[in-house]
């Protein structure tokens, strides 16, 4: 591998980040998977960064799923898009990142679609008026959460308690990271690093201490695929890319994963206990997975942030060896408690992923 | 007084040009920006299909232009027009005034960086065709010589006949090229399996056929129609390529020992900012636009600038060389008014 290459190739894929002021919309699934990360996000930028982020009730699907999944037509996704460009104009913004990698995938296809055909734009305009009398500005700037959050790693470095490091041997863990497939393989230019070897992750690892891995299956998809996936019948495809990827990355030991959409966290995460299941085989050390993470939960860790806090007792891969590793401290006891110390029940344990 | 031509371009096409304008009693002048002559020619090792030393074709051609002047390691600073003459300032600071000026500029190869998904630059055992001539002639390049060599693959059309990579045309070598190149890597590793990966193989020339069928007769040579989708690295620095192979309807996976990238030509940068100097127009390809595509690809809109070569668009040696003759035959007509 010859780093310098890559880094010729990201020196040509830098997007435009402002620092501030952004209308921040979430994603539909994530907070059930993923239940901390997007506060997280809102806290390290409003609270911790000092910087202005808003965000609205009233922000809905942006109708990516149900277009990926063909069950909606793309003028549909135009509409409620235009909806949600409504939302930011009335909220005085120009800015507006995305949390979700369809999201931003939907939105930047659908802003690239109007500059190529400006009649479209002006229908869904029409439409937006007639669905609902609210009138849009587009916006000025367009990221993804984890464009900001790579914009920030330095930032957060400055103030880190915690580095991607062994705390034995003092050596950068080893960190696969897997950016979303709408990230920037539909417009490798909107995205930070481009299409092929996207930077936006890689640049947060090498900024906390980590070492990023790139093995063959890199670019494949997580398993989850939309169709691959709500399509029951189709399910087998899904397991079996997920498969892929981990018998491809197998070999470089990886301590963690780190992702940047809210459907490859869940799929690498899940599907590990699947094909423990299926297969007896588990691909971290001593029966254990590897633990699958978002960049704002990896973000919190680093901060310091207490690993229950963060929603870490719902991933169904343990987290615990990591936390060992990096020397973050917490209390066994109290993983399955909830706010105020309620009890959230314990789940069952597989039979052959070693999980606590 | 001789009448002067200048040249601009010292490769086989230029010098071609030279050789015979002398023959012919003119003063041709070739202005060539590298250090030495032979262009892209020079470079090479074997010329297909008879596997002709390069080295033989450019030294004859040197030798038949010692009578020329050459200016190397000089480009052209401006051109501008003098009432019935061109102003030809050299960036050693010659003024060469001249009612003639052959464009034999030639072509660039493609970047292939450009196609990220090829991992040239990136992945430790990614060439181009061009990397492996230049080892074929020093055997210098740590990318073969670290390693055993037992698998190879060439991927046919990289930059060309690819519409993301803004270059539409058919680069015409590649396909002969890749072929050369296989039995040439079959007969240094005659254990390695070679593959070639093609959209189409355009094997036009004169025995260009039968070279393909030799390569996959006598060498086994396995051709793959099918357009290589990403290529990656394993944890061993070996290649792994994904393909389709669309005779067999199937996606496939190779693990390869060595990729190279059969870099398409493109229009010579360089020779498009003096084209510019004279308004020169461009064709849809990028290359130099010719007056007439059929009747005279040698000759521009303007008069007195005359193209021969791959200024124009691909072309094989031979071709370039018939049309370095043709151009100076044109001249020749210009000059004595038949």
């Amino acid at each position: 591998m010859i780093y310098q290459g890559k880094q010729k190739i990201w020196s040509e894929y830098q997007k435009e980040i402002p620092d501030d002021k952004w209308f921040y919309v979430r994603s539909c699934i994530r907070q059930n998977f993923f239940p901390a990360s997007e506060r997280m996000f809102m806290e390290i930028c409003r609270d911790i960064l000092k910087k202005d982020f808003y965000e609205t009730e009233h922000h809905t699907t942006c109708g990516g799923i149900a277009y990926h999944c063909d069950t909606i037509p793309q003028e549909t996704a135009m509409t409620i898009v235009a909806r949600q460009f409504a939302l930011m104009t009335e909220a005085g913004y120009e800015n507006y990142v995305a949390s979700c990698i369809t999201s931003f995938g939907n939105y930047t296809e659908i802003l690239q679609t109007w500059e190529e055909f400006p009649e479209l734009e002006t229908r869904i305009r029409e439409m937006l008026w007639k669905a609902c009398r609210k009138e849009f500005d587009k916006p000025k700037y367009l990221a993804h959460a984890s464009d900001l959050i790579y914009k920030y790693r330095n930032l957060i470095a400055e103030k880190a308690k915690f580095r991607l490091v062994n705390k034995e041997t003092g050596e950068p863990l080893r960190v696969v990271e897997h950016i979303g497939c709408h990230y920037a393989k539909m417009f490798p230019s909107k995205g930070v690093g481009g299409a092929e070897y996207p930077y936006v992750l890689a640049g947060m690892i090498e900024a906390w201490g980590g070492n990023v891995i790139d093995y063959p299956e890199r670019r494949h998809c997580c398993g989850y695929g939309f169709r691959q996936y709500h399509v029951k019948a189709n399910r087998g495809y899904s397991i079996s890319n997920t498969h892929k990827k981990f018998e491809s990355m197998e070999p470089y030991r990886p301590d963690m994963i780190i992702t940047n959409c809210p459907g490859c966290p869940y799929f690498l995460d899940r599907w590990q206990y699947v094909i423990a299941e299926m297969e007896g085989k588990t691909y971290g050390k001593d029966g254990f997975g590897i633990p699958v993470f978002t960049y704002e939960e990896v973000a919190g860790l680093v901060l310091g942030y207490n690993p229950w806090d963060l929603g870490l007792q719902l991933h169904q891969v343990a987290v615990e060896p990591l936390l060992d590793k990096i020397g973050i401290s917490y209390n066994p006891q109290e993983k399955y408690k909830g706010l105020d110390s309620k009890d959230i029940m314990r789940p069952g344990l597989p039979q052959n992923l070693k999980c606590f | 007084m001789k009448e002067i031509i200048v040249i601009i371009g010292g490769g086989i096409a230029g010098l071609e040009a030279a050789s015979q304008l002398l023959k012919l009693g003119y003063s041709p002048i070739i202005v060539e920006k590298g250090p030495s002559l032979g262009g892209h020619v020079a470079k090479w090792n074997r010329l297909f299909p008879d596997m002709t030393p390069a080295a033989d074709i450019v030294s004859g051609l040197v030798e038949s232009t010692k009578e020329a002047n050459i200016f190397l390691n000089t480009e052209i600073s401006f051109i501008n027009r003098l009432r019935d003459n061109y102003n030809v300032k050299l960036s050693n600071g010659v003024s060469i005034s001249t009612k003639y000026i052959l464009f034999t500029t030639g072509f660039r190869l493609f970047e292939a960086e450009k196609k990220e998904e090829y991992g040239y630059g990136v992945y430790d055992h990614v060439l181009t065709n061009g990397d492996l001539e230049h080892w074929f002639n020093t055997e210098d390049d740590r990318r073969i010589s670290e390693r055993d060599i037992k698998s190879v693959g060439f991927v046919h059309c990289v930059g060309s006949r690819d519409e993301k990579a803004r270059n539409s045309q058919c680069s015409k070598v590649c396909c002969i090229t890749a072929i050369k190149q296989a039995i040439e890597m079959k007969e240094k590793f005659p254990d390695a399996e070679i593959w070639c990966f093609y959209m189409d193989l355009r094997l036009f020339g004169k025995k260009f056929e039968d070279f393909y069928t030799k390569a996959q007769r006598d060498y086994g040579i396995h051709f793959v129609r099918g357009r290589v989708s990403e290529v990656s690295e394993d944890i061993n620095s070996r290649v792994i390529v994904k393909a389709e192979d669309t005779l067999a309807g199937k996606p496939i996976r190779l693990t390869l020992d060595l990729l190279v990238l059969m870099s398409g030509m493109v229009c010579n940068p360089d020779c498009t900012k003096t084209a510019g100097m004279l308004s020169l127009p461009l064709d849809s390809d990028g290359f130099l636009k010719s007056s007439d595509n059929v009747l005279h690809i040698t000759s521009s809109p303007k008069s007195g600038i005359f193209y021969a070569g791959a200024c124009t668009g691909p072309k094989t040696v031979p071709e370039t060389l018939a049309e370095a003759r043709s151009a100076v035959l044109e001249i020749h007509s210009h000059i004595t008014g038949k």
